[in-house]
This record gives structure tokens, C-alpha cells and sequence, in this order.
């Protein structure tokens, strides 16, 4: 399935992937209404260290360890795509916890959110990607 | 009167046209009744500003000597150059060009015809072959000698033009009364000027006569470069450069007939790719070194030269042009029906491929 | 503190109405324009160190950010401008020669914009190049020859070595060093793509590009650096650079602090030591030295590769090009006075030299006159704009052009004409790693393969308009241009006719 990938050569921690995810999320037609005052909760973050940077998401792993540990059955694998369903999460962050890539979080009503791929949006296909300004973001089938 | 500044040689003049024709490769000899006839079925692709004849064998008794055809101007032009040919050659026959009075044919010139040789002397003291010196007299005459034009400077050939509809100009050149193995004819559209006498075609240069039907759209780059190498080209004409270019790579570069034809008329990359390994490498090495030799745009032409004729349409064929056989006979024309009109039945007749040319040659030894 | 007597040229406007305060535009410039206030939460700039590179203008994700022109004004004065004011305050100041890049900024006539295309009309069709073949390709080198035949009358290829290009376009010198690695690759990968060539510049060819070799073009200044055996026999053609548009008579200076490990090891000098190509070749003081090196580097290549000798387009040179057609060398290039350069002296890049259009015309006229024009084949640069330049150009006389500043906008630049500072916010004049990778050349090679594949498509349809359908066709064919607005001298010097004529 096509995946995103990030070859941390072309990003340039210039942090717009994780605005372009907020407003992409936000439910907003304006992406200065949807962000502006606001502090944003991407689901693709930019990490940093000895100066080399790379954004990070869920990976959509094949077997997937939050999945395998949610107990009440609010994430689910679709066609390969990790969702999570927000009114059956009762919060225990077990998936928080279990996530090895630290892809996902606890928003604030206390209930965690994750990366879609931007499928349940009214963009249908990430955002991210196509806000890298340098290419270091991309979303396509590997082996 | 049109201005002076729109006079043929000060302006650049396109011009559409009608060609036609025939050969025998036995070398056996044509009257000239059979051409005008042909070109005459043409008419209307001419409009009276420019017709004009090659004829080859028609002067056997001279062979061996250039039979320059002048038109002048006046008297005083035509002792000017008289003198330049009396110092550089010797001259064994002058004579008036026959004629026959014509209602059609008007503002006639002077028209004057020499058999000359050029002087041993000559050549020796400017380290110059005999045909590179005729070339370089040609053009020495025709930029530098007011009010004289040489039109016609091979052995044992003729050109004949005037302004006109070229039927008219044949009768007017009487040439029901010269036997020639190879004919050629034009018939002139120019788009402007009144029409000139020399810039009727044939275009003529040693044995070589071009006649033309087109308007090349690489003139100017033709031109430039062909001027490099001691050509000049003063009637602004296609005719012009076209028969510079030949002479240049058939007597200058000593390219055959065929090759001559593949560099102006080149083939595309495209096709060039596509070829066997041997052609692929002749046909790259001469695109690549006679790139600035390749015509382009519109033409069909009609080469004479001593013991044949080429035809050679533009690689798109943006100009019609036909061949038809009839025995020894080859005849070539814009149109078939002036084909026809001198031979009904052919052996055969069909269209050549733009780029293509046609080489017929007089079978070796007839003449 | 002394008086600061310049004020910013340009103002950051920014709407705070839009701003989400993203900091991109922060992160981004490398002048450090831009800083975020916590205290305010808002961001503000300081403009005094704004280059007008448009990098935080194109990266803002909500359009909140344009540059303008400031209209602080001295009183105005037609001879003493603002411009000249300035020059004088930051002199006083500095006591320094000004340096500049890109090409020059005066507003002299840019002949190309008074040159008018020809199109067919009635007496001859035009051709339609989606139905037709188009031929754009050239092959420049020697074309000088005398045909040779072997035993059966067979043509022998003694063809002279030549440079095939698919469109007569090539991408000039520009030294890895003066431009980064990325954007080197980009325009390596690019001219292999379309079947043309880029040039290494005086900067020796990084290992990573012998690949290209085929589409390389490598250079010899008067610096040296970087050559050797395999470099001069890895490209496709060696070029000798004799002057630059942008600085004609003047050297090159690449400071210490861009000479990393990767440059040093290409140019072979010292990590960290200037590279300073003087201003002559120091064994060619006149044209018998330059036939001297013309014939070495055959020797050295074993006389399979062209020699192009790049000269700028000075007073005199018809004469100097009449020289160096008869040199030995295989293609001249001239480097026209609105040439672009990594670095040059404020005054000689706005002063000296003449239009690249002048130039040409009266070379390729001498070089006719002469009887040499096919000794050689000509190339011209210095602000080839558009497909139509490249028409005009052709038709003037020109065998290829070749192009850099456009090539380098394709890659993002801006002309902002600030690369001496090594701060290139779109990764290509600078050395800075973090800079460098924002060029990222699986884009940018291919946004200059749309430029000219775009360009070649232009130029298809133009000729296709005069009925020419090959560009062979057009070298020289000044029949095709006429000029508007031209004087007597200008157009005697063009060889062209004025329009209606």
C-alpha cells in the first residue's frame, strides 16, 4: 500500500508539514482561521538532533502494536490504514504508550488522535506531503 | 514606372512558378517546338513577368568554347564589357542573338552572343582553372558592369529568357530552330516588380541551369554562406543561391550528382537514424558539414548540366512535380498534362518523394 | 555606534491579519530577517538585512508576506539617484570596491526587444511542428573540410570532433563553488535528460559527475584549478575561459571560508585557501600563446574533443573572434555584457563590455567576410531570456546560446543578485550545508527540463511560422528579423532591415 516516507536529506525542519496537517485536520475552508492563535496539535511532528531533521507519523505498521493493545476496539486496521474511532477511546493511552515511533497523542478532550493519511478529511490525501516544499515527504508504494 | 528601389536586385522577390522538362538519354536531339508546348499547357501558373529555356547540345559547331549569352543595357555598356572579354579571352564568334519581332515581348535589350575561350595567359598569371575563371568573370560582370548581364555561360548550351509568357518567349527566340538532347523551361509568378530580363529563369552558371519552382524559407542563411566562398549573389533570387550552392558542391567540393541532393535536400534525423550503418555515417557527415547547404520551404528544380538533368523536390514535397518515360525520353514537369501534351502515351509516369532526386544522364559515350 | 547612513532598500510587509505565525519565514532566511516576539506572540523583521529573495514570501502557507520597494526617498535628483548616493555613503564607510553578482542591472538596450520574428504568408506555407518534423538539433565544432574519398569513391569521415545537441542550448560555466553541489547535479541530470550539455566553470568536475561526462562541458581558466588528464578527457568538449561578460578583464575569487573538503579536494587546493584565477592566463599574453594552449589541450586529449574559447563581448571583438577562428580552437563563445556572474566589481559588471546582439552580428559578419565562419561555430550568452532571444540570436548568426540566469530561476533563484554573500536562501550560490539541501535536484533538474522542453516547443512553433523546419535553416537567415525603433547604425551593425522594409 503507499505509505509516507521521509528521506530526512531533503527536509529542511521548516515545520510546514505540521501546519499544513493542522489545518488539513481542522475542519476550517481557511487556513488562517483554522490556526491563527492557535497552538496546533499535528499529527506529523519535525524531530530534531545534532542538526539533522525529519517529521515524523504513524507508520501504519502491518502489525501494528496499538492496535493489538486498544482494548476497547477504537483503533482498527482499513485497507491497511491505522484509524481510530474517537467516541469508542476511553483514554488508557496504551497505544500511546506501545506506539515505538511515538506517533501518537492524547488531544485535548483526552482522547488520543493519530495520522489518517488525511482519508477521512475532506482533502483525501495528506497534506503533508504535498505542503514539503523540498520533496522530503512523499507518499508512495514500496516493496 | 516602379521606383528603382523595387527593381529586381534591390528587393527580395518570391515567386511561384511552372517547370517542365525533357530529355533523351540516347542523346538524341529534341527540336524546341516540343518544350514550348509544354510549358505553354501551364499558363496560368506564370503571369507574363518572366519565361525562360535551357537547351543542351544546340551549339556542336563550338562546343569546346563558353557560349556566353549577354543582355545589355545600351551600346556604351556593351563596349565596356566587350573590352574586359577581349583582354581576358579569346573571343571567335560574335554575334546578334536571333529573334523574331513578338507583340508580347517588349523593352527589349541588346542581346548578344559570344563563343570565347579564356586566354592561356590569363589563367596562368592568376594560378586559375579555366572553369573557375569563367565563374569569377560571370560574377565580375554581373555586380560590377552596369547595364550588362551575363545569362548563359556553358559549353555547348543556351539559355534563353525574357519577360514574358514563356511560350511567347520561345517563339520570340525562334527556338523551333535549335536540336537539343535536353531541354529545360520556366515559367515566372513573381509576387512583385515589373519583371527583369535576367531575372527570368534559367539561372545559369557555367553548364549548370536551374529553373524553379518555390520560395525557400532558408534563403538568407543560403545565401550568407555561399557568399563566404567568392559568389555573389545580386538578383536576391532562390534561382540564384540554389545554383551557387550546386556549383559550389558539385565543382568545389567535387560531390557527386546524388550527394549534392542529400545535403539540400537532407533527409530527416528521424530517417538518417533509421538507416543502415554505411548511409547513417554519409548522410550524418553530410548534414553535419553542409548544415548551413540544407534548403528548406517550398521548391521544386529542374538541374541541367552537360550530358543530363536532376530533379529535386523539397523534403516535404510542398511543390508538385512529375516524371513520365516514353522509351529513351524522360520528361519532368509541375504538371502532368504538360506531360501529355507532348507525349499521350507513357511508359510510365509517378510523383518522386520530397528529398528525392531524379538523375537522368545521356548514356555514357552517345555525345 | 556611528551614523548608519543607509536606509533598508526593501520593506517586509507582513499582514498580521493572515499570519499564523508559523515561523517558517524564520527558519528560512538565512539573513535572519525574521524573529518571533513571545512576549507579543507576533513576528517581526528586521528589513535592513532583507535581500529580496522572496524565500519567506513563497514558503508562507497563508500568503501573509510580500516585499516591496521602500519609497523612503533622498530629494530627487536625475543625475545624483538614490542609487548613487548609497554607493557613495557605503564606500565612505567601507573604503571597499563594491561587489555585485548577476548581471547588469543598467538600463541599456536590450536589442532583442527591437528585433522583429518573420511568420509565411500565401507565397510559401508554414509548417505545423505537431504535424511535421521539427529539427532543432546542431552539432558544433570545425565544419572546414575537404571532402576525401578512399579507393571505391567513399566519402571518409574526417569529420572534425563536434558537440551534438539535441536544442541549440547549453548551460554556461558555472564553477561548483560559485553554485552548490545539488545545483550542479541539477544541471548535470538536466542537459543529460535533453540531450545538451552544462559546464563545470573553473572548479574542477566533482567525482560524483564523471557520469555526465557526455554532457559536460569542462573548463580551463586562468586559475587552473581543478584540471588534469582525466578531467580535460572526461567532458565532451574543453573550454577556455578567456573573459566573462559579467567582468571582462577581471579574475575570479572564491573566498576561503566556501573552500570545504568537498571543493578543495575538486579544485585541488588547500581546505580553507582562497582560490583566486587571475585576471589574464599568465602564458597567454597574445593570440600565438592562446594557439599554444588550444593545441596542449588537444594533445592532452588526443585531439578527440573541441576547443571552445570563451571570450566577453568587448570593443573589439570581431577582431579578437577573426583571431580566434584561425587559433586552432573549434566553437567561439561570447560572453555578452548582461552576462551573470557569482561575483563581480559593481562598476565593471555595469560598465564594460557591449550587448551580446551587437557582438554577434559583427562577428558572425567578419567571420563571413573572411571566408572562416565555418572554421568555427559560434556560441553566444549574457541574458538569453526566452525561446524568442534564442530565435533572434540564431538568426543573427549564432550556432547555440548558451544560458545560466534562467537556468539557475528555473532552480528557484530569484535574482535577488546577492550570491557573494554565500547565504543563498534557495540553495544555489552557497556552500552552506543547510542551505544547500533545500535545492533538492530530483525537483530541480526537472523544472529545468520543463524550462527548456517548454523553450524548444516555443522555438519549434516560430520556425515553423517561417516555414523553416530545421534550425540549420535559420543560422544566419537575418532576412527573417527586422528591427523596430533601430537607427541606421544599429541596423547596418545587425544586418537586418527595419520593419516595412
Amino acid at each position: 500500500m503507499k505509505r509516507i516516507y521521509v528521506n530526512e536529506k531533503w527536509c529542511l525542519g521548516c515545520h510546514l508539514c505540521e501546519y499544513y496537517c493542522a489545518y488539513a485536520n481542522s475542519n476550517e475552508s481557511d487556513m488562517v482561521k483554522a490556526l491563527k492563535n492557535i497552538k496546533i496539535r499535528p499529527k506529523i511532528k519535525i524531530e530534531e538532533l545534532n542538526g539533522v531533521t525529519s517529521a515524523v507519523s504513524c507508520r501504519h505498521c502491518n502489525e501494528p502494536y496499538c492496535v493489538k493493545g486498544c482494548i476497547s476496539g477504537a483503533l482498527s486496521i482499513n485497507e491497511g490504514v491505522i484509524n481510530i474511532d474517537k467516541n469508542k477511546c476511553i483514554g488508557c493511552f496504551t497505544c500511546v504508550l506501545s506506539c515505538p515511533y511515538g506517533a501518537i497523542e492524547p488531544d485535548e478532550d483526552g482522547v488520543v488522535d493519530k495520522c489518517e493519511l488525511c482519508m477521512k478529511n475532506s482533502f483525501g490525501s495528506p497534506q503533508c506531503v504535498k505542503g514539503c516544499p523540498n520533496n522530503a515527504i512523499v507518499y508512495e508504494e514500496r516493496g | 514606372m516602379i521606383a528603382e528601389k523595387y527593381m529586381e536586385g534591390n528587393v527580395r522577390i518570391p515567386s511561384g512558378c511552372a517547370i517542365s522538362g525533357i530529355i533523351n538519354t540516347d542523346g538524341k536531339k529534341i527540336n524546341g517546338e516540343d518544350i514550348i508546348k509544354s510549358i505553354e499547357v501551364m499558363h496560368d501558373r506564370s503571369n507574363g513577368l518572366g519565361g525562360g529555356f535551357a537547351a543542351y547540345g544546340i551549339y556542336p559547331k563550338y562546343k569546346d568554347y563558353y557560349a556566353f549569352h549577354l543582355f545589355f543595357d545600351d551600346n556604351i555598356s556593351k563596349k565596356e564589357c566587350e573590352k574586359y572579354l577581349e583582354r581576358n579571352y579569346d573571343i571567335v564568334e560574335v554575334s546578334v542573338m536571333k529573334t523574331r519581332k513578338t507583340v508580347s515581348i517588349t523593352n527589349v535589350p541588346l542581346i548578344y552572343k559570344y563563343f570565347i575561350l579564356p586566354k592561356k595567359s590569363v589563367l596562368e598569371r592568376l594560378q586559375l582553372d579555366e572553369r573557375e575563371f569563367v565563374v569569377r568573370s560571370v560574377m565580375k560582370i554581373n555586380s560590377e558592369f552596369k547595364g550588362c548581364f551575363v545569362f548563359s555561360s556553358g559549353k555547348n548550351m543556351g539559355a534563353f529568357k525574357a519577360v514574358g509568357y514563356p511560350e511567347d518567349v520561345g517563339r520570340f527566340y525562334r527556338l523551333e530552330e535549335y536540336e537539343g538532347y535536353s531541354w529545360t523551361a520556366h515559367g515566372r509568378y513573381p509576387t512583385n516588380t515589373p519583371g527583369w530580363w535576367g531575372g527570368a529563369h534559367p539561372f545559369t552558371l557555367l553548364d549548370y541551369s536551374i529553373v524553379h519552382n518555390g520560395e525557400i524559407s532558408s534563403y538568407d542563411a543560403n545565401r550568407r554562406f555561399i557568399e563566404m566562398f567568392g559568389y555573389t549573389c545580386t538578383l536576391l533570387t532562390d534561382t540564384e543561391v540554389i545554383t551557387y550552392m550546386i556549383d559550389y558542391l558539385l565543382r568545389k567540393k567535387n560531390l557527386t550528382m546524388e550527394e549534392m541532393t542529400q545535403v539540400i535536400a537532407a533527409p530527416f534525423w528521424d530517417t538518417i537514424e533509421h538507416m543502415d550503418e554505411e548511409d547513417k555515417k554519409r548522410y550524418t557527415y553530410l548534414r553535419t558539414v553542409f548544415n548551413s547547404m540544407l534548403i528548406t520551404g517550398p521548391f521544386s528544380i529542374l538541374l541541367g548540366f552537360e550530358g543530363g538533368l536532376m530533379a529535386l523536390n523539397d523534403r516535404l514535397k510542398l511543390r508538385s512535380m512529375v516524371v513520365g518515360k516514353k522509351n529513351d525520353t524522360v520528361y519532368i514537369a509541375s504538371e502532368e498534362s504538360a506531360i501529355r501534351v507532348v507525349e499521350k502515351e507513357l511508359d510510365d509516369i509517378y510523383a518522386p518523394k520530397g528529398g528525392e532526386g531524379v538523375i537522368i544522364k545521356v548514356k555514357e559515350g552517345v555525345l | 555606534m556611528a551614523i548608519n547612513f543607509l536606509y533598508p532598500k526593501f520593506e517586509v510587509i507582513r499582514n498580521q491579519d493572515r499570519c499564523i505565525s508559523c515561523r517558517v519565514c524564520e527558519r528560512q532566511c538565512a539573513n535572519e530577517v525574521h524573529y518571533y516576539n513571545e512576549e507579543s506572540k507576533v513576528m517581526l523583521s528586521d528589513e535592513s538585512k532583507c535581500v529580496c529573495c522572496h524565500r519567506c514570501v513563497s514558503l508562507c502557507p497563508t500568503k501573509a508576506l510580500k516585499i516591496v520597494k521602500t519609497d523612503h526617498t533622498f530629494r530627487p535628483h536625475s543625475s545624483w539617484n538614490s542609487e548613487v548616493i548609497e554607493d557613495i555613503y557605503r564606500q565612505a564607510e567601507t573604503g571597499g570596491v563594491l561587489l555585485s553578482s548577476m548581471g547588469n542591472p543598467k538600463e541599456y538596450p536590450v536589442y532583442f526587444d527591437k528585433m522583429l520574428i518573420n511568420a509565411s504568408q500565401v507565397t510559401n506555407p508554414s509548417i505545423d511542428p505537431l504535424r511535421e518534423p521539427m529539427e532543432t538539433r546542431v552539432s558544433l565544432g570545425k565544419k572546414n573540410i575537404d571532402i576525401e574519398r578512399d579507393e571505391n569513391g567513399k566519402i571518409v569521415d574526417n569529420l572534425p570532433p563536434q558537440i551534438k545537441l539535441e536544442v541549440p542550448i547549453m548551460f554556461s560555466a558555472m564553477s561548483y563553488g560559485s553554485i552548490s553541489y545539488n545545483a550542479h547535479e541539477s544541471l548535470a541530470r538536466a542537459a543529460k535528460e535533453l540531450g545538451i550539455v552544462y559546464n563545470t566553470g573553473e572548479g574542477g568536475l566533482h567525482e560524483d559527475f564523471y557520469q555526465y561526462g557526455k554532457h559536460t562541458i569542462v573548463q580551463v581558466a586562468s586559475g587552473r584549478f581543478g584540471v588534469h588528464k582525466e578531467y580535460l578527457n572526461a567532458g565532451c568538449a574543453v573550454e577556455i575561459k578567456m573573459g566573462q561578460g559579467a567582468k571582462p578583464g577581471i579574475g575570479g575569487h572564491l573566498p576561503g571560508e566556501k573552500v570545504g573538503e568537498d571543493i578543495s579536494k575538486t579544485r585541488m587546493i588547500p581546505k580553507g585557501s582562497d582560490a583566486i584565477s587571475p585576471a589574464p592566463h599568465h602564458d597567454i599574453y597574445s593570440i600565438e600563446d592562446l594557439r599554444q594552449l588550444v593545441f596542449s589541450l588537444k594533445e592532452a586529449t588526443n585531439y578527440t574533443k573541441p576547443v571552445i574559447v570563451k571570450i566577453s563581448a568587448v570593443h573589439n571583438v570581431a577582431a579578437i573572434a577573426s583571431g580566434i577562428a584561425r587559433s586552432g580552437a573549434d566553437i567561439i563563445a561570447i560572453d555578452g555584457f548582461r552576462g551573470g556572474t557569482g561575483a563581480a566589481p559593481t562598476r565593471i559588471r555595469d560598465n564594460v563590455g557591449i550587448p551580446i546582439e551587437l557582438a554577434l552580428a559583427s562577428v558572425d559578419e567578419r567571420l563571413r567576410a573572411e571566408g572562416i565562419r565555418n572554421n568555427v561555430s559560434l556560441v553566444v550568452g549574457g541574458s538569453i531570456r526566452s525561446s524568442a532571444d534564442i530565435v533572434k540570436a540564431i538568426a543573427l548568426g549564432a550556432d547555440a546560446v548558451y544560458i545560466a540566469t534562467s537556468a539557475l530561476m528555473a532552480l528557484g533563484c530569484h535574482l535577488c543578485r546577492n550570491c557573494q554573500s554565500g547565504l543563498c536562501n534557495w540553495g544555489i550560490a552557497t556552500q552552506r550545508e543547510d542551505l544547500v539541501r533545500r535545492l533538492n535536484p530530483n525537483l530541480g533538474y526537472k523544472r529545468v527540463v520543463n524550462l527548456i522542453n517548454a523553450w524548444t516547443h516555443e522555438i519549434k512553433e516560430m520556425m515553423g511560422g517561417m516555414g523553416i523546419n530545421s534550425i540549420e535553416s535559420l543560422k544566419g537567415n537575418r532576412l527573417m528579423l527586422r528591427g523596430v525603433g533601430l537607427n541606421e547604425k544599429e541596423l547596418e551593425i545587425l544586418g537586418i532591415k527595419h520593419a516595412g522594409e
